[in-house]
């Protein structure tokens, strides 16, 4: 499925590398990457694919969170259908 | 961004999410009981009880499946089935035994609600459907989530005011049962004018005889959405303000759909309709009432805000309309006393009267909603209110309803707290006029001569 990845979160060293090597570990494959800094504040969305089949959104969500826990930011993924749906007509 | 979605749009689907609490209220299956009937009440109810848990076995497990999966809360699950009175048709023994096994079963499977404890006597009852509204005060206060409701009247038979009466009747007798619980049974029960099979919301929600087996209707909110959208409008005019609402109303109610179209693959049960109401809660920043303010009223209840009310109504059906494959339910604006911030306040600071309430209800899509009245107000003031609400959705081929909720010992100036998602509420003063002749007289509204296309 394709999912949206937005990542917040106060700016610091390292926090591209802590996400997208822990989406590595979790063989979900990014297909798009928007970042942006305002005001010190790290804003990045990703545009993602992974195999539902094998890969549980729950359990990517799980994973993340210590992502998020260990690096201070608000990660969320959300199937991208909510986004298509709400944004296109 | 160079993907078809921007940036930009999907922090805002976010923001509309976490900041303004856009969320599902509801997803409500429906499940038909007419198979259920037994020559027993026993094995009726044990039927009835199989019946529902096998066909909701995974419907809130699906749900925070699609929950999690969207990152958009559904705040409840519910089950609507087949108007009870009909199942215990030529059923010996008590129907309340019914009420008692669809709350084991919504319990198991884990709903927030199971609604469809109902009869449909708008031209008369059946001995069943006399037996249902007898132990409806029995029901709603021996059972904790099961919600029952009551169609008196429709634009095509008029009002049945013998059914009017006896359920000011009722309505007093479950206030009595459950007075140490603030009332609570009243808030679990509506009485319809023109009422629908396949309105996902509580408390009146059944599942009409003309649905199929199964199906899965959704319910949509967000208030907050609506009023962020008229957030940058000072100075425009009530057509722009109405183009806002219509473009908020089409984002909110295309979440619904897809959260629909999920749940319905899933469950493998017929999507049934998305239904574009905008339900408010208690919470700061999900009021209806705040919309109306917001279009520059100082405060809900004053002059204006029917045709504030009628401007949101219209556009958020306009704009949902588009946006979803099948609209039903009852579809406009819910105005809930006791869910809803800015009409608490409104009461609270008396700017806002039964009568403006009334008049209001000629616009939205329930009535009388959530309403809690002076413990002393009497069963015929209660079905007074009951048929002028009927006589405004007869005459306007509308659905109206009547919740309301007279709190044993409590008077104008008290506040009660029903919990959850059906808030707190001040008691409301009611008009101490009598009325008991003209209710006492019993007999039949004829329906409006419009009432007869064909």
């Amino acid at each position: 499925m394709y999912a949206i990845m937005t990542v917040t979160g106060a700016d610091h060293t390292g926090i591209i590398a802590a996400v997208t090597t822990a989406l590595a570990e979790q063989e979900v494959n990014i297909l798009d990457v928007s970042q942006t800094i305002m005001d010190n504040y790290f804003t990045m969305i990703l545009r993602v694919e992974f195999d539902e089949q094998t890969h549980d959104i729950s359990a990517l969500q799980e994973r993340m969170g210590e992502v998020e826990k260990a690096q201070g930011l608000v990660i969320r993924i959300q199937s991208e259908a909510l986004f298509t749906a709400v944004n296109e007509i | 961004m160079s993907f078809h979605l921007n940036s930009q749009n999907i922090l805002d689907t976010i923001e509309m999410i976490e900041q303004y609490r856009l969320d599902i209220r509801t997803v409500t299956m429906g499940i038909s009981l007419l198979s259920c009937t037994r020559s027993t009440m026993e094995e009726t109810c044990r039927a009835v009880h199989d019946r529902v848990v096998t066909q909701a076995a995974r419907l809130v497990e699906v749900c925070e499946g699609i929950e999690a999966e969207l990152g958009i809360p559904i705040v409840n699950k519910r089950i609507s089935v087949t108007p009870v009175a009909l199942i215990t048709a030529g059923v010996e023994g008590n129907p309340a035994d019914v009420a008692r096994a669809l709350d084991t079963a919504a319990k198991e499977v884990g709903v927030n609600f199971i609604g469809g404890y109902s009869a449909l006597v708008e031209k008369g009852a059946t001995t069943s459907e006399k037996a249902l509204i007898r132990s409806i005060p029995e029901a709603l206060s021996e059972t904790d989530v099961v919600c029952s409701s009551v169609n008196i009247a429709t634009s095509r038979a008029g009002i049945n005011m013998n059914a009017a009466a006896q359920m000011g009747r009722v309505i007093k007798e479950a206030a009595e049962l459950t007075k140490d619980r603030s009332a609570i049974a009243c808030a679990k029960l509506v009485v319809f004018a023109n009422s629908v099979g396949d309105n996902p919301f509580m408390a009146g929600a059944y599942h009409g005889i003309e649905e199929p087996d199964a199906v899965v209707s959704v319910g949509v909110s967000g208030p907050g959405v609506v009023d962020r959208a008229l957030g940058n409008l000072s100075g425009a005019t009530l057509d722009q303000v109405a183009e806002e609402i219509k473009k908020a109303a089409f984002k909110i109610t295309r979440a619904g759909q897809l959260v629909g179209d999920m749940a319905s693959e899933r469950l493998g049960v017929p999507f049934g309709i998305v239904d574009l109401s905008l339900a408010p809660t208690a919470e700061q920043g999900d009021s209806v009432a705040h919309i109306l303010e917001h279009m520059g009223l100082d405060q809900v209840g004053t002059h204006g805000t029917t045709a504030a009310l009628a401007l949101l109504n219209d556009a958020v059906k306009k704009g949902g309309m588009m946006a979803c494959s099948r609209v039903g339910g009852l579809s406009g604006s819910f105005i809930p006393v006791s869910e809803d911030k800015g009409m608490i306040d409104a009461v609270r600071s008396g700017s806002i009267t039964m009568d403006k309430l009334e008049a209001m209800t000629a616009i939205c899509s329930v009535g009388f909603d959530m309403i809690a009245l002076p413990g002393e107000t009497s069963a015929e003031t209660i079905a007074g209110m009951i048929a002028d609400e009927a006589a405004i959705g007869v005459m306007n081929h509308k659905t109206t309803a009547v919740r309301v909720i007279p709190v044993p010992g409590a008077g104008p100036g008290d506040e009660v707290n029903f919990g959850g998602l059906l808030g707190y509420a001040p008691i409301i003063p009611v008009n101490q006029v009598g009325n008991g002749e003209f209710i006492r007289r019993g007999g039949f509204i004829p329906a409006p001569v419009h009432g007869f296309r064909n």
